[in-house]
């Protein structure tokens, strides 16, 4: 305890010396927590935005469907049990069926993915319902991104041509009944989504589907025939991005951890060479050497305290802007990476806590370095302010 | 003297190493100092009054011989030892005053006490005793710097006088002080000792300062070449 009220004292007495350290690691300090509180804002968002828009609670896959194989799309479909289409019945399961096509917007050519989806789900957050039943005309509706891509807008017409079970061509024109706007590029680019009986019958598959989204009200369990695929399966690639977004920033903050460190390197070896007097009368007014060097690695510890409550102070206020505001990721979405036009970091207990804890255990460690010399000096050489 | 003897020295040599020689510093010094005594080690500049003071003050330690510093040997002492006995029983007062500087006065003179793990209440009242002793019971919130040297010398008296250590060690205490303030400390620290029967040890070779001793030491070369008690000592 005496250590840390000499040294909160030694500090305050040191003045403007003292505030620009403290300064220097508050940045240190504020720029890692809102980083990593990007990245997991990001990393929250888009699992979010993946589950509600594409993975559901987890898929069933036919066996041989491999969504990074477009090789294995033609023969990856199969018919629903009379178990699955009472599930799909009481929308715990969404079955999509997915099958390949050209559409020529514009003139143009194009490769798409068709997917049927059933009109009447509300696993998925697809504006499926947009997907009306008409004789005369069949419906699609698509994302923002594909709508840019292929220049089309709702109510335009657009031709498709594929291939159906048996390999013979077909096309037809289809409607945009609406274009959805979505932060996931997998559920959106080169994708048309009609209903799922229309893609059925186009494809000659009849009560056949890919794969099937399970709602949060479906029990988990074997379905013979069909391959579980869970959540983390599903999300193992944004998990990956945002491991390597991770650890990518972590060069930064390591960065700026080590110049505010350095910094107080600096000045507890400074301050160790201009106060050998203070540590000699430390030691002939009874201090043992332990505690002499307690009180200047206290005195550097205590930097990291100053800097956190420094942080706070300005970084409370600045995360609640942020917060409130969002960050503007709009060059981010031109990537196939799900990201949100703006995105909210996250900060959460275990991000801070850990935090501080990086800033004043190394803060300690770089403060003590320097302060081992002092159980070296001689306190008649530190009385005398002899450089050692 | 030698019946009450609180500090004994037995055949004390210290050496420094210089380069790959040695310097001795102190040569088969042999003296004792009694409770009470107001003592000074005098001589020129490189004679070993501050090494002897140091080594009595259990800052350093001798290379041959007995130092017995009330009933301890301080070579046999491990650094825990040596700083418990400089907290309890020995006050240093130094040339250049050697206050922290970013301390109040009152902070400077409670330091001591504050290793002490001496109560809030306590300490507070042997503060305030120690800066009514020294004449500074109005300065107790000004920092060292806005002190005159005659003040900082008083604050360091004050501080060293606080635990009411049995020995203060003064290491040219009028060194950096005119002439009327050296008086004066030296007045207040000669109250002092027949006040509270506190030895003081000097080491200096400041003719206003001998004035004041009831010893004197003299030491030339590491030796003790005389040892005179002065009966005509002022007060």
């Amino acid at each position: 305890m005496l250590a840390f009220k000499l040294a909160f004292k030694n500090l305050m007495g040191a003045g403007l010396r003292t505030w620009l350290n403290v300064s220097v690691l508050s940045f240190a300090f504020v720029i890692i927590v809102f980083y990593n509180g990007m990245i997991d804002g990001w990393n929250r968002q888009s699992r979010i935005d993946t589950r509600n828009w594409e993975i559901g609670d987890g898929q069933y896959w036919h066996p041989g469907y491999d969504r990074l194989d477009a090789y294995t799309i033609n023969d990856a479909h199969q018919v629903m049990s009379d178990e699955i289409l009472s599930d799909v019945k009481n929308k715990n399961l969404a079955p999509v069926l997915i099958a390949q096509a050209t559409a020529y917007p514009l003139g143009r050519m194009e490769g798409v993915l068709l997917k049927g989806i059933d009109p009447e789900q509300i696993i998925l957050k697809l504006p499926s319902d947009k997907l009306k039943p008409s004789d005369d005309h069949d419906y699609a509706i698509i994302g923002k991104r594909m709508a840019e891509s292929a220049k089309l807008k709702m109510g335009d017409k657009l031709l498709i041509r594929w291939r159906d079970k048996n390999g013979t061509f077909d096309a037809r024109e289809i409607e945009i009944a609406s274009i959805f706007k979505c932060d996931v590029p997998n559920v959106d680019k080169g994708q048309i989504y009609l209903r799922l009986d229309v893609l059925q019958k186009m494809m000659g598959m009849g009560n056949e589907a890919t794969l099937l989204v399970a709602g949060n009200g479906f029990q988990t369990r074997n379905l013979k025939n069909w391959d579980l695929k869970n959540s983390d399966f599903l999300m193992s690639d944004i998990d990956r991005i945002i491991q390597a977004k991770k650890a990518g920033g972590s060069i930064i903050e390591g960065l700026l951890l080590i110049i505010a460190l350095i910094a107080i390197f600096d000045t507890q070896v400074l301050s160790i060479f201009r106060r050998q007097k203070e540590i000699g009368t430390y030691i002939a007014l009874g201090m043992t050497r332990p505690q002499v060097v307690g009180i200047f690695t206290v005195e550097g510890a205590a930097y990291s305290i100053l800097a956190t409550l420094l942080g706070a102070a300005y970084g409370i206020p600045l995360f609640m802007l942020i917060d409130k505001l969002g960050i503007s990721m709009k060059a981010a979405r031109t990537t196939d990476l799900p990201v949100a036009e703006k995105i909210f970091p996250y900060y959460s207990f275990n991000l801070i806590l850990i935090t501080i804890i990086i800033v004043i255990i190394s803060a300690t460690i770089v403060s003590y370095m320097p302060a081992r010399k002092i159980s070296k000096m001689k306190p008649t050489d530190a009385l005398k302010g002899k450089l050692a | 003297m030698e019946n009450d003897a609180i500090i004994k020295i037995e055949n004390l040599i210290k050496r420094f190493p210089v380069g790959k020689t040695e310097f001795t510093a102190l040569k088969n010094v042999n003296i004792s100092f009694g409770t009470g005594e107001f003592a000074g080690l005098v001589g020129p500049s490189g004679s070993g009054k501050t090494t002897l003071l140091n080594i009595i003050g259990s800052l350093d330690s001798p290379s041959e011989g007995e130092v017995i510093v009330l009933g301890k040997n301080v070579s046999l002492l491990t650094h825990k030892q040596s700083a418990v006995l400089r907290n309890r029983h020995i006050g240093f007062i130094f040339q250049t005053y050697n206050l922290l500087p970013v301390y109040s006065v009152y902070e400077n003179v409670e330091f001591a006490l504050l290793l002490q793990n001496m109560s809030g209440s306590e300490r507070k009242k042997a503060v305030m005793a120690a800066l009514e002793w020294v004449g500074l019971t109005e300065k107790v919130k000004s920092r060292p710097s806005m002190l005159s040297g005659g003040e900082c010398q008083r604050v360091a008296i004050a501080r060293s006088m606080v635990k009411r250590p049995e020995i203060v060690l003064a290491d040219e205490p009028t060194a950096n002080l005119d002439s009327s303030n050296s008086h004066n400390i030296l007045q207040t620290m000669k109250n002092l000792n027949r006040e509270l029967n506190t030895t003081f040890i000097f080491a200096t070779h400041d003719e206003k300062v001998m004035k004041y001793l009831n010893r004197i030491i003299s030491l030339e070369d590491g030796k003790v070449v005389k040892d005179l008690l002065m009966p005509d000592s002022k007060n």
